[in-house]
């Protein structure tokens, strides 16, 4: 079907068109796509200048040692932007804590162990997952998790790092999934065959050899889920109490804590452009995009190491 | 211990893991559905707000977030389904596509509340849009960008080789082989792939904070240069802001946001399972 239809559409366009008309349409329509091709990168260098441009000057208006303090009180000119970085690493890490062993089970049981229906069903609900916005989700910690976790803890508030992290672990998951997926399917059909044929069972296959050879794929999942984590707001903003102290003692994982993209988005409305909170609060954005920068470029020299090894794990 | 029992038990173990993945989700999409549901009506759908929001309907944030993905879309589209098909169908293996490759990657890795200040820095304050439809637009179209450009290029990579051989053979240049042979046969893909984008765009909520969303505006915007509610922006708004919020219109609000962020989503499922089954290649 395809051999016979494609060929009469191909000669159709070509004895429609005339030579030396098209030619210049044609030259400046590649060119364009070229264009386009390369306009990425120069997004990415707009975001990163012009985050430099409006937060840059904080480094001048604001002693180092001061930047780096322990106190954010903006309303007393205390810039310290410390409790904000650990209080955005310690809901993120719990929440990878959480959602790696569930995410790569999960791929597993997808990818290995589930029948063909049941493959049918849990994919699409994953991707429903993925879809939820996460200012839904958020609303959703806040009037349904919140309640429960303060019943539970006898706390004052259910606004914790703890609420925040279980909401983005649910967050991160439809990605280290989806990575991690891609991270089985690429071991060799081969390497099961043999464990098999020496006598494994099908779980001591997947335990000792396909999760072990997929290994550097499953770092990268957590890795992926982990940049898309840090960078998450507005469910966290939600849920996490917005407490800007330093998150130190064990039980700041059950008291409330601010992250660095909560504080951006909760201050930005109200400061006056050009003040020093406002280039502040653009120098936290220039942390978060080294930070996530970091993390995908790690990420992405694992996916090149891959293709030019061709495509095994 | 015997060795068929320990994959029982790793078998269960796994089972176990999917289901608290799964019934959450399920579990948040079913609260969700039944309590706002009672909220739902022609009013709430097509009206303006009253009495501080706190009754009438939500009409302006939906209005609000369908010209925003409008507008995004206008923009996202061709830039992101050019810079595929250059990826796709121009680009050789040089330094200068890895770095494209990695820019991709890593503008789909920016926090979202960093494009709101991208866009708050560049588009609102020194081109001079203002908090405006179009500021937010751009932002959430330079959002977008990653999603199309990677599944468009996917779907013109599954177009086979020998396609662009065959025009090649029969006198057609490249852009001809592009356009009449190897976009059409990658359009599904590519479709599934805008609507990916435009639904991530449709729920975001940080993006907008500072480059276009309103806080309260009972009416319709006039131009591209006036501010909007948004859908995703409004949610948080009663459910944070506004002390006193009847929890039946907030549950109201989420269930629209859901409701068409969801609808996009399954659209995107059916085009790819329906194109998938049918292609003959």
């Amino acid at each position: 079907m395809a051999e016979s239809r494609l060929p009469d559409r191909a000669t159709k366009s070509l004895a429609m068109s005339r030579p030396g008309h098209f030619r210049f349409t044609e030259f400046a329509i590649e060119a364009l796509i070229r264009v386009l091709g390369f306009s990425s990168i120069g997004f990415v260098l707009l975001i990163f200048l012009f985050l430099l441009r409006e937060g840059v000057p904080v480094f001048f208006e604001v002693p180092l040692r001061d930047l780096f303090g322990t106190r954010w009180y903006p309303t007393f000119d205390l810039f310290g932007t410390l409790p904000l970085i650990l209080g955005s690493l310690l809901v993120t890490v719990t929440a990878i804590l959480i959602a790696l062993p569930l995410g790569v089970a999960t791929a597993v049981f997808v990818r290995e162990v589930a029948p063909n229906w049941a493959r049918e069903i849990l994919k699409p609900m994953i991707e429903v997952l993925a879809g939820i916005p996460s200012v839904v989700l958020g609303f959703f910690g806040m009037t349904m998790i919140a309640p429960l976790i303060r019943e539970v803890l006898g706390a004052p508030t259910g606004l914790t790092a703890f609420t925040g992290a279980v909401i983005l672990a649910y967050m991160s998951l439809p990605t280290i999934i989806s990575v991690a997926e891609d991270a089985l399917d690429a071991v060799p059909k081969g390497y099961r065959d043999a464990a098999l044929a020496m006598g494994a069972t099908q779980w001591q296959t997947i335990w000792r050899v396909v999760v072990p050879a997929a290994r550097s794929g499953i770092v990268m999942a957590v890795m992926l889920g982990m940049g898309r984590a840090i960078g998450e707001t507005m469910a966290v903003m939600m849920v996490t109490g917005n407490a800007a102290r330093m998150p130190l003692t064990l039980d700041s994982l059950f008291r409330p804590v601010r992250t660095m993209t909560a504080t951006v988005a909760a201050e930005m409305g109200e400061v006056a452009q050009g003040s020093v909170h406002y280039h502040a609060l653009f120098g936290i954005g220039i942390i978060l995009f080294v930070m996530t920068f970091i993390i995908n470029l790690v990420a992405a020299t694992t996916i090149f190491k891959r293709r030019r090894r061709g495509g095994l794990r | 211990m015997n060795r068929y029992l320990t994959q029982r038990i790793g078998f269960a173990l796994l089972t176990l893991a999917t289901l608290i993945v799964v019934v959450p989700i399920l579990f948040v999409v079913v609260t969700i559905v039944v309590r706002g549901i009672g909220a739902i009506s022609w009013e709430f759908i097509s009206a303006m707000p009253r009495d501080g929001m706190k009754a009438g309907g939500i009409f302006p944030a939906i209005v609000g977030t369908l010209l925003l993905t409008v507008g995004t879309a206008l923009v996202a589209i061709p830039i992101g389904v050019g810079g595929a098909i250059y990826l796709a169908e121009y680009a050789r293996d040089t330094w200068l596509t890895r770095a494209i490759r990695l820019a991709i990657i890593n503008l789909a890795g920016i926090p979202s509340v960093v494009y709101g200040l991208f866009g708050l820095g560049l588009f609102v304050l020194f081109l001079g849009f203002g908090t405006s439809i179009l500021a937010g637009s751009l932002t959430l179209a330079i959002m977008t960008l990653p999603i199309i450009i990677s599944a468009a290029e996917e779907a013109l990579r599954a177009v086979p080789t020998e396609f662009r051989t065959v025009s090649a053979s029969l006198g057609g240049t490249r852009w001809q082989g592009i356009r009449n042979i190897v976009l059409p046969q990658a359009l599904p893909g590519i479709i599934t792939g805008i609507i990916l984008g435009l639904l991530r765009a449709a729920g975001e909520t940080a993006p907008i904070l500072f480059t276009v969303a309103a806080f309260f505006l009972p009416r319709l915007p006039h131009s591209l240069f006036d501010q909007t509610m948004a859908l995703p922006y409004h949610l948080y708004v009663i459910s944070t802001q506004v002390p006193g919020m009847p929890l039946q219109i907030q549950y109201g609000t989420a269930l629209v946001l859901l409701t068409l962020v969801l609808s996009m989503n399954i659209m995107a499922t059916m085009i790819r399972s329906y194109y998938r089954r049918r292609r003959e290649w």
